[in-house]
C-alpha cells in the first residue's frame, strides 16, 4: 500500500480518501503558522466593469452631443407648471391607490387565510380576476364606467325607493376612475404580499399570544402584522415602484398626471424627446425617493432583528 | 423570592385546582391521549416526564386548550376550560371567551416565544396592558419587579435577540407572572438551551415553586424533578403509568416501563 506524509509528518495511505487535499510539495522555509496566505485574484470583474464603464461613457456622450436632443431647451420645461401640476397628480395616484389597495389587500388576504369558505372563494375569485385583467383595460373600463352604470344611486333594493341618486359621470370624474382602476388592480397584489407575511411568522407567536389571553384581533394588530410587515417591506417597495411607474397607464383617459401633461405639451411643441426626457427625470427622481423612504422604513422595522 | 411567605400549599385543599377527567386526544389516526386523568391542588409542582410521543406535552396543551380535545373534561378552579356544558355534551366556546378564561394560566414554552419585535419590558407589559387594561405606570413598574425576580433588571430594554437563551427563557417566565396566574405550565422549559444555560432557568423555576406556585412541568430533568416536584407523573403512550412523590416514582419505580425509561435517561 502507498501513502504519503502529510502537513504534520503524518503518514497517509493513499487510499484514505484524504489524498485528495492539496500537499505541500516543497519544504517550507519559514515555520507553518508563519505562512502568508494570498487571496485569489480574479481578473474577469475587472475587465468587464472597464467594458461597462466604458460602454457607459461612450453612450452619455453621444446623448450629450446628440444634435436631435436639446438639453437646454429640456431644462426650460422641467419647472412648467402644467409639468408639475401633472407631476403632483401622479405622486397623488401612487399614495392614495397604494393607501387603498394596502386596506383594501388587507381585507382580502384575511378572508383568503379565513376559516369561511366563502370568504375564502370570494377573496381568490378576487385576486384572480383583478390580477389576470391588464391595468389598462381596467383604467379605460373605469374611465368609461358611465357608460355601464349611469346613476349610482342609494334606495332600497328591487324596490323604485331612491334616496338620492347621482349621474356616474359626475360622481366618478378622470382622477377618480384612475385611483379605482389603479387601487383595485394594486390591492390583489398587495393581499397576496400581505398574506406571504402574514404566513411568515411562526406559530409560536400565536401561541404565545393566545396563552396570554389575546384576542385574535389584537394578537393580528400587535403581534403578526408588526413582524409581517418587515418581511412584507421589500415586496411592497417594490408594487410602490411600479405603481408610480404605473400611474403613466392613466394617460388613456386623460388622467391629467406627468405623462398626460408631457405629451399634451409636446402635442403643441412638437418637442416629443425633450418632453419625454422631462418624464423621465421627475420618474427617475420620485422612485429613488421612494426607494431612499423604504431603505429607512426597512431599518426602522428591523427593531430586534438579527441578522 | 422572601421566605417569609406563607405557603398556600396547606391552604384550600377542598377543590382541586386543576381536574382532568378522562381525557382523549387524537391526532389524524393516532390517539395522543387515551383518557387520562390528572388531579392537581393548589399549590402543588407536578412535574410530566416519559418518553417523546408519550402525550406529555399535549396533555399540558390541552391544559390552557391549546389543544381542543375529544372526550373527557378539563376543569381549571372549577371551570370548564375551553367549553360550556349543555347537558350531556361540551361545546366549544368562541375565541373571545377561550381567552378570557385562560388569562389566569401562564404557559412557558420551549422555544420561548418572546414577541421578537418588543423589548424584554414591553413583552412583559404587552398582555397586563392590553389584556388586563392595567394602567401602564402600574404595569411597567411590576415589569421591572418581575425582571428583577428573574435576575434580569438590567436587560429590560434588550430584544430578545440580544439575549441568551437562558435569559429569554427568563423573560418568558417573568411575561407569564405578568399576568398574576394562578397555575404556570411549563413544556420542556430547558429542552431548547444549551447545556450550560439550564441551572439559571431551573433556579428560577425552583424560586416559583418555593412562593407557592401550582406548576405543571413537563421536562427531562430528571434531577429537578426529584428535587421540586411533589408529584411525578410517568407517562407513555398515551396514559399515565405511574404517579407519586418523587422518591418513590423516581427512586424506586413500581411500573417496568417507568423503570426502562429512568433507565435510559439516569
Amino acid at each position: 500500500m502507498s501513502a504519503r506524509r502529510g502537513a504534520e509528518g503524518v503518514l497517509i495511505p493513499e487510499d484514505s480518501g484524504i489524498s485528495t487535499l492539496p500537499r505541500l510539495d516543497m519544504p517550507l522555509s519559514v515555520p507553518p503558522a508563519d505562512l502568508t496566505v494570498v487571496r485569489r485574484r480574479a481578473p474577469w470583474p475587472w475587465v468587464l466593469a472597464a467594458v461597462a464603464v466604458a460602454a457607459l461613457g461612450a453612450f452619455l456622450y453621444g446623448m450629450a452631443t446628440n444634435p436631435a436632443l436639446d438639453w437646454s431647451e429640456t431644462a426650460t420645461y422641467l419647472f412648467r407648471p402644467e409639468v408639475l401640476k401633472g407631476l403632483w397628480v401622479t405622486i397623488q395616484l401612487s399614495v392614495i391607490s397604494t393607501a387603498a389597495g394596502i386596506i383594501i389587500g388587507l381585507v382580502i388576504a384575511l378572508w383568503r387565510m379565513s376559516t369561511n369558505r366563502v370568504l375564502k372563494t370570494l377573496a381568490l375569485v378576487y385576486i384572480a380576476l383583478f390580477r389576470s385583467v391588464p391595468v389598462l383595460v381596467q383604467l379605460l373600463i373605469w374611465g368609461n364606467i358611465g357608460l355601464i352604470i349611469r346613476n349610482v344611486s342609494l334606495g332600497i333594493p328591487f324596490t323604485d325607493i331612491r334616496f338620492f341618486s347621482i349621474p356616474t359621470n359626475e360622481l366618478v370624474g378622470p382622477f377618480t376612475a384612475a385611483v379605482l382602476g389603479l387601487a383595485l388592480a394594486e390591492s390583489a397584489y398587495i393581499a397576496e404580499v400581505i398574506r406571504a407575511g402574514i404566513l411568515s411568522v411562526d406559530a409560536g407567536q400565536l401561541e404565545a399570544a393566545s396563552a396570554l389571553g389575546m384576542t385574535r384581533g389584537r394578537t393580528m394588530r400587535r403581534i403578526v402584522l408588526p413582524q409581517a410587515l418587515r418581511v412584507m417591506i421589500p415586496p411592497l417597495g417594490n408594487q410602490f415602484v411600479t405603481l408610480i411607474k404605473g400611474t403613466s397607464l392613466v394617460s388613456v383617459i386623460a388622467g391629467g398626471d406627468l405623462l398626460t401633461q408631457v405629451v399634451n405639451i409636446s402635442a403643441t411643441s412638437y418637442r416629443v424627446i425633450e418632453m419625454l426626457t422631462v418624464a423621465v427625470f421627475w420618474y427617475l427622481i420620485i422612485v429613488s425617493l421612494a426607494t431612499i423612504g423604504q431603505y429607512f422604513l426597512e431599518r426602522r422595522l428591523s427593531r430586534g432583528v438579527k441578522r | 423570592m422572601n421566605a417569609t411567605t406563607i405557603s398556600p400549599r396547606t391552604a384550600s385543599t377542598e377543590t382541586p385546582l386543576v381536574e382532568a377527567i378522562g381525557v382523549r386526544k387524537r391526532f389524524g389516526h393516532h390517539e395522543v391521549l387515551r383518557g387520562v386523568d390528572l388531579t392537581v391542588r393548589r399549590g402543588e409542582v407536578v412535574c410530566l416526564i416519559g418518553p417523546s410521543g408519550s402525550g406529555k406535552t399535549t396533555l399540558l396543551r390541552t391544559l390552557n386548550h391549546l389543544e381542543t380535545i375529544e372526550h373527557g373534561m378539563i376543569r381549571i378552579d372549577g371551570r370548564l376550560i375551553g367549553y360550556r356544558q349543555e347537558r350531556d355534551r361540551l361545546h366549544e366556546l368562541a375565541p373571545r371567551e377561550v381567552c378570557r378564561r385562560r388569562e389566569r394560566i401562564g404557559v412557558v414554552f420551549q422555544h420561548f416565544n418572546l414577541f421578537p419585535h418588543m423589548t424584554a419590558l414591553q413583552n412583559i407589559i404587552e398582555a397586563p396592558v392590553g389584556v388586563r387594561r392595567m394602567p401602564r405606570k402600574d404595569a411597567l413598574e411590576e415589569a421591572r419587579r418581575l425582571l428583577e425576580r428573574v435576575g434580569l433588571a438590567d436587560k429590560a430594554g434588550s430584544y430578545p435577540s440580544q439575549l441568551s437563551g437562558g435569559q429569554q427563557q427568563r423573560v418568558a417566565i417573568a411575561r407569564a407572572l405578568a399576568m398574576h396566574p394562578d397555575l404556570m405550565l411549563f413544556d420542556e422549559p430547558t429542552s431548547a438551551l444549551d447545556p450550560e444555560l439550564v441551572g439559571e432557568v431551573l433556579a428560577v423555576m425552583r424560586d416559583l415553586a418555593d412562593s407557592g406556585m401550582t406548576m405543571i412541568v413537563v421536562t427531562h430533568e430528571i434531577a429537578f424533578a426529584q428535587q421540586v416536584a411533589d408529584r411525578v407523573v410517568f407517562m407513555a403512550d398515551g396514559v399515565i403509568v405511574e404517579s407519586g412523590p418523587p422518591e418513590q416514582v423516581i427512586g424506586n419505580p413500581q411500573n417496568q416501563r417507568t423503570r426502562e425509561f429512568l433507565q435510559a435517561v439516569l
